[in-house]
């Protein structure tokens, strides 16, 4: 750990987060999460060998149900937010080039 | 009697009793709302219309003599993080501005087979990321005790409109202490439950292995009750626990004998208010003097519980978070090159700093070559800090701590440095992180005049244990009757 955080790291964070960010984002992002991050090194001084990773705080795996089917959202409410639709599918930008 | 500032009990009993209807109630309140809230600006809707419906509608089942529900009537505000369906839920920010949500959150369907009255939605820290109320997109919430402070958060909303008189109950969620920070700074009961026990159904997810959602109240009652009407199983949340929920209200005004209350010895470090501390011993004395045993625990991985927090809650934000797409629902950009950038421009143009700050954090956290340094070592230290819960209930029944280090913030006193806000969190994050219920009762107030949480934590699924220690303390002391003047 205590990697130093620059501006081109926070670039390539900020593509697997799909954000779009400002040169001034990317520039308060490096001080800010650099501190963040210089703080949560604290963790390296507690001695974790052999504990298990604790994911939940209920430790439940595997929650059943019955298979059946159950009513859902009509169409129409699911599609009501949509930002673009047609009635009957989400519209999206095309993402296959015309041949 | 006055309406506003009444318990919940008290305003039931006069349902009850026919000398008040919920339709004078629910507009009683709704005026203190249009007088007080361009000021305390706790609301980012009022639900007016439909409100006095549902509470002409519950007169007309009372004077019919038809079974209501254990809040026939009563008003409660809900955070904007809980889908109300055909009412705006934005989440505070913009990237839901116009968002209207199809379904109820399970706790929003159990208040109204409670028959509550929902009244409003109220701000809330953007997507819950927060400890200000601050980060919202759209108003900052402001302390009905010092209007120039903060009423916490990220909750902040729903403690500032019980604060104020304009709801009797309202509720919360809290990932890392957002119902239980601004309860102490309002001055208001708000408990967070175990995790579990109340279904996130319907709650837009933050950290989904810490949200839960808990009642605020101006009294220990009041919380109880609204406790047990959004407490239990719902199988539309796998993580929702399959146990029965005891009747908060009918035992919350039994004292404990015998109550052991832990305090740690961790919690008393620097950067502890002396006015705080002050008011954390004199409610120790309390206890004492109504019979309980004060017993020092130690939780040796206290320090470490924000480290944790800030790596595990960004994590599972950056995930939760990646469902804003521009697609299905929420903000779409106006211009974008492609797919990919149609993504990206929209989720840059939709989240505000605070909210992209935690995506980031949690993406580089779980992005190769970095997880198991940070996701997965925080992971492991989560279960020290369970393991220390643990050991210490074997010997206590409840811990109290304050509820924050420190008296609600000056407006505006964080935004250059997130990390001082996250250091504030100390004594609320464990609870998250270990799942545990955890309770804020007032305590007093500094010199200054701003209100004191003293904060009592409890065993997993021990709520009922909880609030009834909290009751105690509260009839112990003066402090629930104190209102705050606007």
């Amino acid at each position: 750990m205590a990697e130093i955080l620059d501006a081109e790291k926070v670039r390539k964070v900020a593509v697997l987060a799909r954000l779009k960010l400002s040169d001034a984002e990317v520039a308060d992002y490096v001080t800010k999460l650099g501190n963040v991050l210089k703080y949560v090194d604290t963790l390296n001084e507690v001695d974790t060998e052999g504990v298990e990773p604790m994911v939940h705080a209920v430790e439940l795996s595997n929650v059943f149900r019955a298979d059946e089917v159950q009513p859902s959202l009509p169409r129409a409410a699911a599609l009501q937010n949509a930002p673009k639709t047609d009635g009957t599918f989400f519209l999206v930008p095309q993402i296959l080039e015309d041949k | 009697m006055s309406i506003i500032g009444a318990t919940t009990g008290e305003l039931l009993s006069r349902l009850e009793r026919g000398e008040l209807t919920s339709v004078e109630l629910t507009t009683a309140y709704l005026d203190r709302i249009a007088q007080q809230d361009d000021r305390v600006a706790a609301f980012l809707t009022v639900n007016g219309d439909e409100a006095l419906q549902q509470a002409a509608d519950v007169d007309r089942r009372r004077q019919a003599k038809q079974p209501l529900g254990a809040l026939a009537g009563i008003p409660v505000a809900v955070k904007d993080v809980l889908c109300t369906k055909g009412l705006k839920t934005t989440c505070a920010s913009r990237m839901l501005a116009n968002f209207i949500p199809p379904y109820d959150a399970h706790v929003v369907t159990q208040l109204r087979n409670a028959d509550a009255i929902l009244i409003g939605k109220t701000n809330m820290d953007e997507f819950a990321m927060g400890s200000t109320t601050e980060t919202s997109a759209f108003k900052t919430t402001r302390n009905p005790w010092d209007l120039g402070r903060t009423a916490g958060g990220s909750s902040g909303g729903s403690a500032a409109a019980v604060a104020a008189g304009m709801s009797p109950l309202a509720l919360g969620t809290d990932t890392g202490g957002s119902i239980r920070q601004p309860a102490g700074f309002c001055s208001v009961v708000g408990m967070k439950p175990t995790y579990g026990r109340v279904s996130r159904f319907g709650m837009v997810a933050y950290g989904s292995s810490l949200d839960q959602i808990g009642p605020f109240a101006n009294d220990v009652n009041g919380a109880a009750l609204l406790a047990q009407v959004i407490a239990g199983h719902d199988c539309r949340d796998s993580t929702s626990v399959n146990a029965p929920v005891p009747a908060y209200s009918q035992t919350v005004n039994q004292p404990l004998a015998g109550l052991r209350v832990g305090i740690a010895k961790e919690h008393f470090v620097e950067g502890l208010n002396p006015e705080v501390e002050q008011a954390l011993r004199a409610a120790l004395q309390v206890y004492k003097s109504l019979g309980a045993e004060i017993k020092e625990v130690s939780l040796p991985h206290t320090s470490y519980g924000v480290a944790v927090y800030y790596l595990i809650a960004p994590s599972e934000a950056s995930s939760n978070l990646a469902r804003y797409d521009g697609v299905h629902y929420g903000h779409r950009a106006a211009q974008f090159s492609n797919m990919i950038d149609m993504y990206a421009t929209s989720r840059g143009e939709g989240f505000g700093s605070e909210v992209k700050r935690r995506i980031m954090l949690g993406t580089y956290a779980l992005s190769a070559g970095y997880y198991d340094a940070y996701y997965l070592k925080a992971l492991k230290v989560r279960r020290l800090i369970r393991q220390d819960y643990d050991k210490a209930f074997e010997q206590i029944d409840v811990l109290a701590s304050p509820a924050s280090p420190n008296p609600p913030s000056k407006i505006g006193e964080y935004s250059a440095n997130p990390l001082a806000m996250y250091l504030e969190d100390i004594y609320t994050i464990g609870a998250n992180l270990a799942g545990l219920p955890g309770i804020s009762v007032p305590a007093g107030f500094t010199e200054a005049g701003l209100p004191v949480g003293l904060q009592l934590l409890a065993a997993p699924f021990e709520e009922e244990k909880l609030l009834r220690a909290a009751r105690m303390y509260e009839q112990a002391t003066q402090w629930q009757g104190k209102r705050a003047t606007l």
